[in-house]
């Protein structure tokens, strides 16, 4: 028998009912009137308040954690340090994910923790975070990666051996890895062009901006479970981590996933769970902890700030010939900038022969990197489209025309190994171009229009999920990867377009992590194609039920069994009278469903954004104008979750591209941690933007689609880096593009023309 | 530990009493004394809105009031917002519109939308824009918020 | 680690009682906004917060043959319904509107954030410009003083112990008189200003300046009076070499610090260009009052 996998059952030609239009979430009645419940949201009687005592120094040997004193102050109920921590070897992944939860022999960023308390109130709590003492021996600290490279650095981790680089294998270093990805001969092709351009970009890390910040609660039970609620993406993930740094089995570990308010992934990974697990263990009590704005920004996230040097050739019609890039990711104290995603995609979308990626990771004393939307992909794309501008300028070519003209096609090998099926590049250039933006005239002395392209590969992964017809024949979904874009409604859509029934019969709930089988997290735009082949595979397995029932019913064969909108009937005329789902379940009993599978299949996206930028020339500042984007969903199952990806793709986007940025002083500490000083775009920072949904199918899913969450953050650097090249006639190389470095830009270049 | 404060204040038309201590805010309060939860915390600086609310019929951040100040006042939370089972004509828009993604910032939201629409019902997109830039959001890029704000004004007129 | 105490007192005398008699640090609160900050960032630990906002001459605006008196517990909100204040001061509003949200100014008051005493005050500009004085209530009773005695330093005010701000006099105004104040700051709102100018003018019937005073933010330690860019002003008719005369005097003025916000070189040359904007601004105003 095949399976969902091998045979999705995609048909172009299937009438939709419900897939492809925009209904309300049933999540959402929860969200507008207050009652949705969040990370911080969950109170446990009993509970108690934990918060973090965190590194002031951005390196420095931790030599002893004095804690009597907090530990005597009235409603301290415990405090741990690294001392309540199992020893794990570094090094190691647990090793490093064990240190990065709580510091060990040293503190290795500004905000990295120390120490934790549980108190019966914050300002307990708070007080007894003053009263503990780190003795601390201040070490050299490195922020840039480019100087952690270099001789005589700080060096972080003394076990660090750079691999992938020769004769580097016994010195510690701060390069955690080289990789090197190519095809083909970039020096021959190189030769055959007319043009090339080779440019240096930097990128700084920027953080995932996510309005709510960490929190969880953690409970260890009097039978020794650990009960976790909290708001994460990888709730198996994170199960299978604690059990490994805590010494628990897995079996004892539950995690609930909260509704988690923005993550973008950011909350792949750990923080303050552990610590509150920790705690609640030896105060025999329920500890929350919510991480407050400063936290989120010193000790969580951020992207990887990034220096690359992108050569690209083309001929004078037209064709690139060769593509070569060299990156260096900063990934902060322990590895994890996924350097390698940006090395394998960022040139992919083009039908190169020739190309070369090399990428390093290197550590500093910043916090440890986290994923965000397409993780290490748009710094690098920035200088790629960027380039690609040049080449088009260079060339005298319509710089859509020249990614058309290049645009990977169903059947090229991309640089990682992967052979396209059916994808929709071609389809989204020709849409933008055909665009009333790309048309419409754009003026004015200081306004400018760029366009860039993108793409991600799009994810699947283990899945495992379950589907539950209850006694009045109302559907259930039990999902086990958490919605963190909307994922919800798309899942009851795909399940109520298979069962013919009405929207409102489906719920959703989000499974723990005792009622299904592993899910893979909830990234890389995986989400509502995996969980939603899972959805598609449960209603399949159940109508099959409901047919032997009916048959049985009838004492006919299931081959005379037809099923259709939600009933049972004969497929001859005449005889019994069709049965509903409720009476099928009525006569055998709950009907339950589950699948779980390593799905396969994930179609490519691609995208196209066109921005209308306006400068100030005198004082640097841009004003976005105009905003679209154009790109391939494969199939939009709920279109409004499917716009609102492209939308705020855009937006974190210009936010990255403009004003976002992480400051450093002298002394190695973070200067902008909060909402004021890390300039994330506010409403009226921006105009409306058009979101344009093209729909090449992905054969592989059965109503199409690919993922959307990824691609729509990727080509905007670059973007509105082309943008405001051609509104002040001068290309920035460097993020942010924020009116200092502008104003600079634009004087510089009135003095060179003079 | 500090003396607490008795504080008596109107909630949602509803008479409510607490004890605070005198550094505690308004926010703080509202979710852990009062079980309020639907008033968000994002940064606690006033730089977000996620913990919008009105007191005595001003749009304000629950962040930055003291619970002691609201002696007497009244304060409005989005669980006050819907009349029972009745939602307000902005829920109902973010709804259709999908102005809610996350939907953390979506309390803090609907509570300053419905302050500007009190006093402006007809507001243009760039007025919503400026008058919603102390509510971060970053799953929309603000798009649908705005549309669904529009809408609700133009219901509410009866346009 | 000392108890906070929280005050609400009704008159301004119990209020500098409390204020006077404070062992540890004793903070104003009016709006908020800053010191509710201040304290949840652990920049301070006051051991006392006088709430100004239950004394009711405190939260009056009052119009005195031209002149008028805000007091120091008036949101900005209040200050921006106010039609007629409005009318009389749009640079100052201009100011008002650009402090924080609206939830925030819904709280915040002028006097905070001028005893707040940071160099990017958004009112600050505009009010030295204006010519506005503050009455100041303390143990030694009432003085007044124009509002740029009041900052000395960054976070520090020149008021002693037990003093607080009660209200801002605002003087009749000229006619043909306007003011404006613009900052720069890299997003549309929730900024702290890079740079801000305040400029307010008068003219005479024919047109020609008559007299002008020009207030930089935060480009200094404190907000600065430029003399020379108002009086690049004075005794023109405010056209282009007036004003490219008076962007030059402010940029020359600037003494500004790199720092997360901006570059010095940056906040130099933007002084100059905003105090160009905002003197055209004012300029329109006045021909039109």
């Amino acid at each position: 028998m095949t399976n969902i996998l091998e045979e999705s059952g995609f048909d172009p030609n299937r009438k939709l009912r419900i897939v492809g239009t925009s209904p309300v979430k049933p999540d959402g009645r929860d969200k507008v009137t207050g009652r949705a419940k969040f990370g911080a949201d969950l109170a446990l009687p009993g509970m108690l308040v934990g918060k973090v005592l965190r590194s002031p120094h951005p390196h420095a040997i931790i030599k002893f954690i004095d804690t009597s004193r907090a530990q005597a102050l009235p409603g301290v109920m415990a405090v741990v340090t690294r001392d309540d921590f199992p020893e794990i070897p570094p090094g190691t992944g647990e090793g490093d994910l064990t240190r990065n939860v709580m510091a060990r022999e040293k503190a290795l960023y500004d905000g990295h923790a120390v120490a934790a308390v549980a108190a019966t109130s914050e300002s307990i709590a708070k007080q007894a975070l003053k009263l503990i003492r780190v003795d601390y021996e201040k070490l050299p600290h490195v922020i840039d990666a480019v100087e952690a490279m270099a001789p005589g650095a700080p060096i972080l981790h003394e076990h660090l051996r750079a691999e992938g680089i020769k004769g580097a294998e016994d010195k510690p270093t701060n390069v955690v890895e080289r990789q090197e990805f190519r095809m083909g001969d970039v020096e021959a092709g190189f030769r055959e062009a007319d043009v090339v351009i080779e440019r240096e970009f930097r990128t700084c890390p920027i953080h995932q901006g996510y309005i709510e910040p960490q929190a969880c609660v953690a409970n260890w039970t009097k039978a020794g479970r650990v009960e976790l609620w909290c708001c994460t993406q990888a709730h198996f993930g994170m199960r299978d981590n604690l059990a490994s740094i805590l010494d628990i089995p897995k079996e004892e570990i539950c995690i609930t996933g909260a509704e988690i308010g923005g993550a973008f992934g950011g909350k792949t990974i750990m923080y303050a769970e552990p610590l509150a697990i920790q705690l609640s263990r030896k105060a025999k009590r329920p500890v929350r902890i919510v991480l407050n704005r400063n936290e989120v920004f010193r000790a969580t996230g951020p992207v990887s700030g990034t220096h690359s040097r992108i050569k690209m050739g083309v001929t004078r019609s037209g064709r690139f010939t060769a593509a070569e890039a060299e990156m260096v990711y900063q990934c902060g104290a322990f590895t994890g900038s996924m350097y390698y995603n940006g090395a394998q995609t960022m040139f992919t979308r083009y039908d190169l022969k020739n190309a070369k990626a090399v990428a390093y990771e290197v550590v500093s004393n910043r916090p440890k990197v986290n994923a965000f939307r397409a993780p290490g992909v748009p710094p690098v794309v920035f200088g790629v489209e960027s380039v690609v501008d040049e080449l088009a300028k260079a060339i005298g070519m319509d710089p859509l025309e020249l990614r058309l003209k290049n645009a990977a096609t169903e059947g090229y090998t991309t640089i990682y190994g992967e052979t396209f099926g059916p994808i929709g590049f071609v389809e989204t250039l020709e849409a933008a171009m055909k665009h009333e933006h790309y048309r419409a005239p754009h003026s004015g002395p200081n306004c400018g229009r760029g366009v860039a392209a993108g793409f991600w590969w799009n994810r699947a992964g283990d899945t495992s999920g379950k589907l539950r017809i209850t006694a009045d024949g109302s559907v259930n979904l039990l999902l086990g990867t958490i919605d963190i874009g909307g994922s919800r409604v798309s899942m009851c859509m795909m399940a109520a377009e298979e069962l013919g029934i009405p929207l409102e019969r489906v719920s959703a709930v989000i499974a723990n992590t005792d009622q299904v089988s592993y899910n893979r997290l909830t990234a890389g735009s995986r989400v509502t194609f995996s969980s939603g082949i899972i959805v598609v595979d449960c209603a399949r397995q159940a109508i099959a039920e409901l047919r032997r029932r009916a048959a049985a019913a009838w004492n006919v064969s299931e081959q005379e069994v037809v099923y259709e909108d939600g009933t049972c009937r004969l497929a001859r005329a005449g005889g019994a009278a069709p049965l509903s789902m409720a009476e099928l379940v009525k006569r055998g009993g709950p009907i339950s469903c589950s699948s779980t599978l390593a799905v396969t299949g994930a179609g490519p996206g691609f995208g196209v954004h066109i921005v209308d930028l306006e400068v100030d020339r005198e004082t640097g500042g841009v004003k976005i104008l105009r905003y679209t984007v154009v790109e391939d969903a494969g199939k939009a199952i709920n279109r409004h979750q499917v716009e609102g990806q492209y939308q705020s793709g855009a937006a974190q986007g210009v936010g990255w591209a403009l004003n976002e940025e992480y400051i450093y002083g002298e002394d190695g500490r973070l200067q902008n941690p909060s909402f004021l000083d890390y300039r994330m775009p506010v409403a009226s920072d921006l105009p409306m933007i058009e979101a344009v949904i093209i729909e090449v199918p992905n054969p592989k899913h059965p109503y199409g689609l690919r993922g959307v969450g990824e691609v729509p953050v990727v080509p905007t650097l670059a973007a509105i880096a082309n943008a405001i090249t051609s509104a002040i006639g001068v290309r920035p190389y460097e993020l942010p593009m924020s009116p200092p470095r502008l104003l600079k830009l634009i004087e510089t270049a009135g003095t060179s023309k003079s | 530990m500090a003396a607490k404060i008795q504080v008596s204040t109107t909630v949602n038309g509803e008479q409510r009493r607490f004890q605070c201590e005198p550094q505690q805010t308004l926010l703080d309060v509202l979710r852990d004394e009062l079980a309020l939860t639907g008033t968000k915390e994002g940064c606690a600086t006033g730089d977000c809105g996620a913990c919008s609310v009105m007191l005595d019929g001003r749009l304000v951040d629950a962040c930055l009031v003291l619970a002691a100040e609201v002696q007497g006042k009244k304060v409005e939370t989005i669980e006050g917002m819907a009349q029972g089972e009745e939602l307000h004509p902005l829920q109902r828009t973010f709804l259709e519109h999908n102005g809610s993604q996350c939907g953390i910032c979506t309390p803090g939201m609907l509570m300053a939308a419905r302050a500007l629409l009190e006093r402006n019902p007809d507001p243009s997109e760039t007025e919503v824009r400026y008058w919603l830039a102390g509510n971060l959001c970053r799953c929309t890029g603000y798009d649908k918020i705005i549309r669904s704000v529009l809408a609700a004004a133009k219901e509410m007129r009866g346009a | 680690m000392g108890e906070l105490r929280y005050e609400a007192p009704d008159t301004i005398e119990a209020a500098v009682k409390l204020l006077a008699r404070a062992n540890g640090a004793a903070r104003v609160l009016a709006g908020g906004t800053d010191v509710i900050v201040q304290m949840e960032t652990d920049l301070i630990e006051p051991e006392l917060l006088v709430d100004i906002k239950k004394i009711p001459q405190l939260r009056e605006i009052t119009a005195e043959r031209g002149a008028y008196r805000v007091g120091a517990a008036v949101s900005c909100m209040e200050l921006i319904e106010h039609e007629g204040f409005c009318r009389a001061w749009p640079g100052v509003i201009d100011g008002v509107k650009l402090i924080g949200s609206i939830q925030v100014k819904g709280r915040a008051t002028m006097a905070g954030n001028l005893c707040n005493a940071s160099p990017a005050a958004d009112s600050v500009p505009a009010l030295i410009a204006a010519g506005a004085q503050v009455t100041i209530a303390g143990p030694n009773g009432v003085r007044q003083a124009p509002v740029e005695a009041i900052p000395v330093s960054p976070g520090k005010t020149s008021l002693a112990k037990g003093e607080i701000v009660t209200s801002f006099l605002f003087p009749a105004r000229p006619p043909r008189s306007g003011d404006a104040y613009l900052r720069f700051t890299p997003r549309t709102e929730m900024d702290i200003a890079v740079v801000g100018a305040g400029v307010n003018l008068t003219l005479d019937a024919g047109g020609t300046c008559t007299s002008a005073r020009v207030a930089l933010g935060a480009v200094a330690p404190t907000v600065l009076l430029v003399k020379e860019a108002a009086e690049a002003l004075i005794g023109t008719r405010v056209g282009e070499a007036a004003l490219d005369k008076l962007a030059k005097a402010a940029s020359a003025a600037c003494r500004p610090i790199d720092d997360k916000r901006g570059t010095k070189e940056y906040r130099i040359k933007v002084a100059g260009v905003l105090a160009g904007r905002a003197a055209r601004q004012a300029l329109e105003r006045a021909r039109q009052s």
